[in-house]
C-alpha cells in the first residue's frame, strides 16, 4: 500500500493554555501516513483531530515531538513554507475573490508565470467541474458549489498532502453522500495523500484506507476500516463504531469464557479473569428459547427495511441488539423468549 | 510559528496607548498638579508656589475683610445647578426617549431601520449648530416666542436664557444617547412576557410596569449615564441659551482660562467635575453588581 | 390587540421626530431668507451663500478644518487599525486596553481641552493647527477605532489562516487578504474620525492661535457677535457635510461581509 511515509509525525504532544488552567490536547501521538493514502482521523469532539491537523498545517505549534513531510522536519516551519493545503471546514474562501481568484491564491503566491496559472486554474476547476463558476464570487455560491472551489484552491499548488477539516459537515445528507464519492475519485485522480478528519464513522469507513480512532487525545487504534469494525482493540474503539453488545465474562484456563449466567464458551484468548466480550449485532443468531448461550426476552422489533433490529431485554438485565437480514426473518411476538447464540469466530475479546 | 504573538501585540497597541497615555493621561496628571498650585502674577501658573488644597476651599469658604473665613455659596450654587440640570435632562430624556424606543421595537424591520436612522442623525451633526438653531426659535422676535406671547395670559414671556431654555437645549443634544440604548432592549425583548402578564391578569399599564420597566432597568441606567455625563460637562448649551445667570460647571471652568485667568482655579474645577463623574459611574457600577447578584 | 403597541407611544414619538427636526428645517429655512434680520422672512434668496463663498475669514477657516480633520483623522484611523488588529485577538487584559482607548468617549470634553492646553503652554507648544491635530488625533481614536473593530469581528477569522496555508507569509496575507476585507472598516472608521474633528468645537476653541481659526470656531464668535443669515448659511453647509459623510459611512459599514 506504501513505499514509505509521507507525513511522519512522532511523539508528538500539545497542550492549550498555561500552568494549571493548562488541557492537554495531545499525548504522545505517533503516526506515519504513507503516499497516496486515504488516511482518517476519527474521534468525538475534543479528542484532539483537529488539532493534529492544524499541527501537520503549521497553524499551531507542537510543545514537543517532530512532525516531518517527505522526510523534511517542518516542526517549526510556517503554514506558507509547508507543501500542505487545506480544506476548511468553513471553506474560508476569499468573499472579495473570484473564484479563479481564490483558486489562483496560492499559485500566485509561488510566483507562477501568469499564463501557466491560467492553465492550472483551469485544471483544477475541471477536476471539480466548476469552470463555468469562474468568475463568480464565493457568496454566489452554493454550499455545494463553495465546498468543490476549496477543493480546487487546496489541490491547485499540487500539495504533497491534502489537510480535509471535517469538510462534509456543512452539507445537507444527500450531498454529503455525492461529495464522499467524489473526493474518492478525486484523490484517486490527483494522486495525493489525503489527510481526512471527522466525527462521522460511517464518513471514516466509507472513504479510507486507514482509519486512526482517536480519543483524549491519543491514538487508540490505527487499521483499515474492515479491522477496525471487525477488530476493534479497545472498548472506547468498539463502542464509537457501529451498534455493538458488550458483555462482560470470565476468562478461565483452556480457552473457556464463562458469561453472567453460567453458560460457556469456547474461544481462543490469553486473558485472565474479567473480560469484556464484543460482539455486533448482526453477529449473534437468534435461537430457541433455551438454547444459544444467553436467555432474553424480545421489547421491541424496528423494521429497518433491508433488516430487522430486535432489541432483547436478558435475563439479568442488560439490553442485548440482534440486527437480522429481512430474508430470513422470522417474526418474533413481543414478549416472547428467546435464545441469542454468540458464534465464536465472531466474538472479540477486550481487555477493557 | 517563531514570531512572539504577545510583543507583536504589544507593538500593534504602541502607537495608540502612547498617544492617548501623552495627550490625555499626561494633561489630566498636570491638571491634578496644577489645581493644586497658584495662580501667577500676570495670569497662568505660579510653579514655585507651595501645593495647597486653597484652590479647593475657594470653592466653598472665602476670605472677609477682616481674615476670617465666611461660606461663600456662588460656587455651590453653579455645582447644585449642574448636577440638577443634568439630572432635569436625564429625566426628560427618560420620560420621551422611553416611549419612542418602546414604540421603535413595535414596528416593522424596514421602519425600524428608518427610524433609527432619523434618530442618529441629528447626533452626528455640529453640537454648536443644533443649539444655534434652538437659539433662533427661542429668540423674542422668533415665531415661537411669538406664538407664546400672543397666548400668554400673564403678558410677555421670555423663552430664551433660563434653565428652562438650557434643559431643552440638553435634551435636544443627547436624547439619542437615551434612546438607542432603550431600544436594544426592547429590541431583544421577549414578548412573549408581556402576554404572561396579561394572562395573569396584570392589564396594559400594569404589565408595563411590573415586567417591561423592571427588564429595561440596563438599558435605562445605561442611558441615563450616557446623558448624565457629559450634561454635567457642557459648554455649549448654557454658553448659547443660559446667558449670562443660568451658568454651568463648564463655563465657569471656561471662565478661568479666559477673563478670569485663573488656571489652578480652573483645574481644581475642572478635577471637582471629574470626580462627579467617577462618583456616578462608581455608584452605577455598584447598583449594577448588587443586581447581578 | 397587537401585544407590541403602546398607547401614546405613537403620539409621543411623533412629537419627539418633530422637536428633533424642526430646529433643523428652521435653521436651513432661514439660510435661504433674504432678509437682513435672521428671523423675519422676506423672500427666499441665495445671497448668503454666495457672501459667505467670498468671505475671506470663512475661507481661512474651512480651510484650516479641513487641513485639520484630514490630518488628526488619517493620524488616527493609522493608530486606530493597528490596535484594532492587536485586540481583534483575546489576550488577558483586552477589556482594560479597550477601555483605555474608548477613555475619550467618557472623559468630559471640556476637562480634557483644558488639561490639554495646560500642557502645551507649559511645554512650550505653539497653540494653532499642529496643537489642534495632536488634540484631535486622540479624541478621533475611538470614532476609528469602532468601526474597524466591528469589521475585525464579523471576519472570519480562518482567512488569515487559508492565507498562509496558500503560501503568503505575514505580511502577504495581511496585503492580500485581510486588508481589501478590512478597507471598508478603515474607511467607515476614517470618515467618523473625520466628521468628528469637523464638527469639534471645544477643543479648537481652547487651542485654536490666531489666524488658525476652524468653522465651528468662526460661528461661536459670529453668533457671540450677532445673529446673521450668514450664520445660518455655514450652519447649513456644515449640516450636510456632516449628514453625507455620516450616511458614506454607515454604508459602508454595512459593505459586503
Amino acid at each position: 500500500m506504501t513505499d514509505s511515509s509521507v507525513v511522519s509525525i512522532t511523539a508528538v504532544s500539545k497542550s492549550f493554555g498555561r500552568g494549571t488552567a493548562a488541557i492537554r490536547v495531545l499525548e504522545d501521538v505517533s503516526v506515519e501516513i504513507g503516499r497516496r493514502e486515504f488516511f482518517t482521523l476519527l474521534g468525538p469532539s475534543g479528542c484532539g483531530k483537529t488539532t493534529l491537523l492544524r499541527l501537520i498545517a503549521g497553524f499551531e505549534t507542537a510543545d514537543q515531538g517532530r512532525i516531518a513531510i517527505e522526510g523534511q522536519d517542518v516542526t517549526q516551519t510556517p503554514p506558507y513554507h509547508r507543501p500542505v493545503n487545506t480544506v476548511f471546514q468553513s471553506y474560508a474562501l476569499f468573499p472579495h475573490l473570484t473564484v479563479e481568484q481564490n483558486v489562483g491564491f496560492a499559485l500566485e503566491e509561488q510566483r507562477l508565470p501568469a499564463d501557466k496559472i491560467r492553465t492550472r486554474v483551469g485544471e483544477a476547476l475541471e477536476m471539480v467541474r466548476m469552470q463555468s463558476f469562474a468568475r463568480r464570487r464565493p457568496a454566489e455560491l452554493s454550499g455545494g458549489q463553495q465546498q468543490r472551489v476549496a477543493l480546487a484552491r487546496a489541490l491547485a499548488p499540487r500539495p504533497k498532502v491534502l489537510l480535509l477539516d471535517e469538510p462534509l459537515s456543512a452539507l445537507d445528507l444527500k450531498l454529503r453522500k455525492e461529495m464522499q464519492i467524489e473526493l474518492k475519485l478525486l484523490q484517486a485522480e490527483a494522486g495525493i495523500t489525503f489527510l481526512f478528519v471527522t466525527h462521522d464513522q460511517e464518513e471514516a469507513l466509507t472513504l479510507s484506507d486507514r482509519v486512526a480512532v482517536m480519543q483524549g487525545g491519543r491514538i487508540l487504534q490505527i487499521g483499515a476500516p474492515h479491522d477496525i469494525y471487525e477488530a476493534p482493540t479497545h472498548r472506547f474503539v468498539a463502542d464509537f463504531i457501529g451498534d455493538i453488545n458488550l458483555i462482560e465474562a470470565e476468562a478461565l484456563p483452556g480457552n473457556t469464557l464463562q458469561l453472567a449466567g453460567g453458560a460457556t464458551l469456547s474461544v481462543p484468548h490469553d486473558a485472565r479473569g474479567k473480560v469484556t466480550l464484543a460482539i455486533r449485532p448482526e453477529r449473534a443468531r437468534i435461537a430457541a428459547a433455551g438454547a444459544g448461550h444467553l436467555q432474553a426476552r424480545v421489547v421491541h422489533t424496528a423494521y429497518l427495511g433491508t433488516a430487522l433490529l430486535h432489541k432483547l431485554a436478558l435475563a439479568d438485565g442488560g439490553t442485548f441488539l440482534l440486527r437480522q437480514s429481512n430474508l430470513d426473518a422470522s417474526p418474533l411476538a413481543m414478549g416472547s423468549s428467546v435464545g441469542v447464540s454468540l458464534p465464536a469466530e465472531n466474538l472479540r475479546v477486550l481487555v477493557q | 510559528m517563531t514570531d512572539r504573538p504577545a510583543l507583536r501585540r504589544l507593538g500593534l497597541l504602541t502607537p495608540a496607548l502612547a498617544t492617548i497615555a501623552v495627550l490625555i493621561g499626561v494633561p489630566l496628571a498636570l491638571m491634578f498638579w496644577i489645581s493644586l498650585l497658584q495662580k501667577g502674577d500676570s495670569g497662568g501658573v505660579d510653579w514655585a508656589s507651595a501645593p495647597s488644597l486653597g484652590n479647593y476651599i475657594r470653592l466653598v469658604w472665602e476670605e472677609d475683610f477682616d481674615g476670617t473665613m465666611i461660606v461663600n455659596t456662588s460656587y455651590l450654587i453653579i455645582l447644585l445647578r449642574s448636577v440638577l440640570q443634568a439630572a432635569v435632562t436625564t429625566g426628560l430624556c427618560l420620560l420621551f426617549g422611553l416611549p419612542v424606543a418602546l414604540w421603535m421595537a413595535g414596528l416593522s424591520r424596514g421602519q425600524r431601520e428608518i427610524m433609527l436612522l432619523l434618530i442618529t442623525i441629528p447626533f452626528w451633526t455640529n453640537l454648536l449648530v443644533r443649539n444655534y438653531a434652538w437659539l433662533i426659535i427661542l429668540r423674542e422676535d422668533g415665531w415661537l416666542s411669538q406664538l407664546v406671547n400672543s397666548l400668554s395670559p400673564v403678558g410677555p414671556v421670555q423663552l430664551l436664557y433660563n434653565d428652562l431654555a438650557v434643559a431643552i437645549g440638553l435634551t435636544y443634544s443627547f436624547l439619542p444617547f437615551m434612546i438607542l440604548p432603550l431600544y436594544t432592549v426592547f429590541e431583544k425583548f421577549d414578548w412573549r412576557l408581556l402576554e404572561a402578564a396579561h394572562d395573569l391578569g396584570a392589564p396594559r399599564r400594569r404589565a408595563l410596569r411590573r415586567v417591561v420597566i423592571p427588564i429595561a432597568m440596563p438599558g435605562i441606567a445605561a442611558g441615563s449615564l450616557l446623558v448624565f455625563i457629559p450634561c454635567l460637562g457642557a459648554f455649549v448649551t448654557p454658553a448659547l441659551l443660559g446667558g449670562g445667570k443660568t451658568l454651568m460647571l463648564g463655563n465657569v471652568i471656561q471662565m478661568q482660562f479666559a477673563a478670569s485667568r485663573n488656571w489652578p482655579f480652573g483645574a481644581a474645577l475642572s478635577v471637582v467635575l471629574l470626580a462627579l463623574m467617577l462618583v456616578v459611574m462608581v455608584a452605577m457600577a455598584i447598583w449594577r453588581n448588587r443586581r447581578v447578584k | 390587540m397587537n401585544i407590541r403597541r403602546f398607547p401614546m407611544t405613537r403620539g409621543i414619538s411623533l412629537l419627539v421626530l418633530t422637536y428633533l427636526y424642526v430646529p433643523v428645517v428652521v435653521l436651513v429655512g432661514y439660510s435661504f431668507n433674504a432678509n437682513r434680520t435672521a428671523t423675519v422672512w422676506s423672500h427666499v434668496s441665495l445671497d448668503w451663500y454666495g457672501r459667505i463663498l467670498v468671505n475671506p475669514s470663512i475661507q481661512a477657516a474651512a480651510k484650516n478644518s479641513l487641513v485639520l480633520a484630514l490630518c488628526a483623522a488619517t493620524a488616527a484611523t493609522a493608530i486606530a487599525l493597528l490596535a484594532a488588529l492587536a485586540t481583534s485577538q483575546a489576550f488577558p487584559r483586552r477589556r482594560a486596553v479597550e477601555a483605555v482607548l474608548n477613555m475619550p468617549l467618557i472623559l468630559p470634553e471640556i476637562v480634557v481641552a483644558v488639561a490639554t492646553l495646560m500642557l502645551f503652554v507649559a511645554l512650550g507648544v505653539q497653540l494653532g493647527l499642529g496643537a489642534m491635530i495632536l488634540a484631535h488625533t486622540a479624541f478621533c481614536i475611538p470614532f476609528a477605532y469602532l468601526p474597524i473593530r466591528a469589521r475585525l469581528e464579523g471576519m472570519n477569522q480562518s482567512y488569515g489562516e487559508a492565507a498562509q496555508d496558500l503560501y503568503a507569509n505575514r505580511f502577504r496575507s495581511f496585503r492580500r487578504v485581510t486588508l481589501p476585507l478590512l478597507w471598508p472598516g478603515i474607511m467607515a472608521g476614517f470618515t467618523l474620525a473625520f466628521v468628528t474633528s469637523l464638527d469639534d468645537f471645544l477643543t479648537s476653541f481652547f487651542l485654536s492661535g490666531p489666524g488658525t481659526t476652524t468653522l465651528p470656531v468662526y460661528i461661536f464668535s459670529s453668533i457671540k457677535a450677532g445673529i446673521t443669515p450668514e450664520i445660518n448659511a455655514i450652519s447649513t453647509v456644515m449640516l450636510v457635510i456632516s449628514v453625507l459623510l455620516v450616511s458614506l459611512s454607515f454604508i459602508l459599514g454595512r459593505l459586503r461581509r
